[in-house]
């Protein structure tokens, strides 16, 4: 399970006393590390903020901002929001019926909450178009109530469920199968239902981890592509996120647009890192005087 | 009589009812349907899909790009755990953050980040220019914008487990007079193996299915910069639905592929793969 979730949350290298080591090869790892990290990720990600800060102050915020940036924003950031939700609930469901349960097809299941991390995007995109739409097999169903899922914002929230929903999912289980069942019994001894338990005992200790895993989904959500195109119809103002936004400028070569979304999307990216970080620290602080 | 700690028989199955019916709308049907639209026509048209040479192209450069990208991304995701889990120095928390960074920058972010640096208007576009050198809209592009995606996954997988594993026999090893590679490769990398693969198989998954980045960085040339999940794109715009999902088959099979491995570990080695203890 551990390593399922290996590259969902930071892992903390555990501060020892610090001595003289006596591995070798730190310089040669530590600088194949570092030249290959600079040439990558960290000079493309500096290239873009300095190019957004080049179109001075003004101009920037003028098509950073502009109302149908602001509408992509407004799409994207709302949607993976929404899914973020929808995967909260389900995702913390399925999570409870695969670690309190017994029951056939559990491994069937659990294999395909994953399913989500290795399926190519495009795919999922088209896949999730051919069920959603009004000719496919739920589409069809929901059409005849009046219904409309893709081609519409509710398609762009479908698409990001999927994408998000394995993000709670492997957060939320780890925690809630190391859970005792000490304090629930103390609670059923003390009379409470169920219901109660799982709202006042249970939620509580998993509360961590599920906003940790609510913010994993709902960045995944943000800068997500593949999947979300192809059901969404991409009318601009209406169905149009904003990293599709991106490539429609950069085909018409309005780099100077794509750029500023581009650099108001990495702030978002950077905060979520920060916040997502930020809540796994106060986590550990609080478990660790817990023990 | 049932436990307190439990819920009534009726509750259980319908939480189980409702977790299938979620899992059946979200991911099993999707699934599903890009097989039977594949096969919608028969064998016939599925394999003439395969066939066509720009098909048949995109296929070829997904590979070679996943033959360049993976193992580069390999040895880096070692180098970079063996820094980290080895040795102690100022800053490795920082760098652990920053090793994850790509995780959470939008694909089509990253594609653009690489158009800044290489395209005609970017930062070493006009020097590449001037000597001829072509990585925008060309295989280099496809593979520079595919490594920064795939960037962490080794290294995500291997930091938990070796910080686990600890040091004592990597300098057992030392103190016995093994050089600094004879450790690596006798003592650290039995130990990781088997993690080590995980990482190498979400690293080649992401590889070959990898789109909006190289959506961004390719030029979209048919039959020379489309990688298959591209393909899957052209073909379902030219409303080529047997074409497309017959492509996309191929990539959906990789997927499944990569969570059979994965089950297959989890259930033989997982104590080698999770020695945090869960």
């Amino acid at each position: 399970m551990v390593a399922a979730l290996a590259f969902l949350a930071p892992p903390r290298v555990e501060r020892r006393r610090r001595a003289r080591s006596a591995m070798p090869g730190l310089g040669l790892t530590l600088g194949m590390t570092l030249l290959w990290l600079s040439l990558l990720v960290l000079l493309p990600i500096t290239a873009v903020l300095i190019r957004s800060l080049s179109l001075g102050p003004a101009h920037f915020v003028e098509v950073a901002f502009s109302p149908r940036a602001l509408a992509a924003y407004r799409l994207s950031f709302g949607a993976a929001f929404g899914a973020a939700v929808i995967n909260g609930v389900f995702g913390t469901l399925i999570a409870w019926v695969l670690v309190r349960y017994q029951f056939p097809g559990k491994r069937l299941a659990s294999a395909l909450v994953d399913l989500p991390f290795a399926l190519p995007t495009a795919v999922a995109g088209i896949a999730l178009t051919a069920i959603y739409a009004n000719t496919g097999f739920v589409g069809g169903a929901l059409a005849t109530i009046g219904i409309k899922i893709a081609y519409n914002p509710a398609g762009v929230v479908v698409a990001m469920v999927f994408i998000g929903l394995p993000f709670v999912v492997r957060t939320v289980e780890p925690v809630l199968a190391d859970l005792g069942k000490d304090i629930e019994e103390a609670a059923a001894t003390l009379g409470a239902g169920r219901l109660t338990i799982f709202r006042r005992v249970l939620l509580p200790e998993i509360q961590p981890a599920l906003l940790t895993g609510f913010a994993l989904a709902f960045a995944r959500a943000v800068g997500e592509y593949g999947s979300v195109i192809f059901i969404a119809g991409n009318m601009p103002f209406q169905s149009e996120i904003a990293p599709l936004l991106i490539v429609t400028q950069l085909e018409q070569f309005d780099y100077e647009g794509a750029t500023a979304i581009a650099a108001v999307m990495l702030v978002v990216s950077f905060l979520m890192l920060a916040a997502i970080n930020a809540i796994q620290a106060r986590e550990r602080k609080w478990r660790s005087v817990g023990q | 009589m049932r436990k307190a700690t439990t819920e009534p028989a009726p509750v259980r199955a319908l939480l189980i009812g409702v977790a299938f019916l979620w899992l059946a709308l979200i991911i099993f049907l999707p699934l599903a349907a890009v097989f039977t639209q594949a096969f919608a026509k028969g064998w016939g048209p599925f394999v003439a899909a395969l066939l066509q040479p720009d098909a048949w192209a995109s296929i070829k450069l997904t590979l070679l790009t996943a033959a360049i990208v993976v193992p580069f991304n390999s040895v880096f995701g070692m180098a970079a755990a063996w820094a980290i889990t080895k040795h102690e120095f100022r800053g490795r928390q920082l760098l652990i953050n920053l090793i994850d960074l790509p995780f959470s920058v939008s694909p089509v972010v990253a594609g653009l980040m690489f158009v800044l640096l290489f395209g005609a208007n970017g930062w070493f576009g006009p020097f590449l220019m001037s000597h001829g050198i072509r990585i925008m809209f060309a295989v280099p592009a496809i593979v520079i914008a595919t490594s920064f995606v795939t960037f962490p996954f080794v290294a995500r997988e291997l930091i938990p487990l070796m910080t686990a594993q600890g040091r004592a026999e990597e300098e057992a090893a030392l103190t016995l007079g093994a050089g600094g590679f004879q450790t690596f490769w006798h003592v650290t990398l039995p130990n990781i193996r088997w993690g080590l693969l995980y990482g190498v198989l979400l690293t080649n998954a992401r590889a070959m299915g990898e789109f909006g980045a190289v959506s961004v960085v390719s030029g979209h040339i048919r039959g020379l910069t489309n990688t298959m999940p591209l393909h899957v794109e052209v073909l379902y715009n030219e409303y080529n639905f047997t074409a497309a999902f017959a492509v996309a088959s191929l990539l959906a099979g990789l997927a499944l592929v990569t969570l059979a491995v994965k089950a297959l570990l989890e259930w033989r080695y997982a104590d080698q793969l999770s020695a945090t203890g869960h």
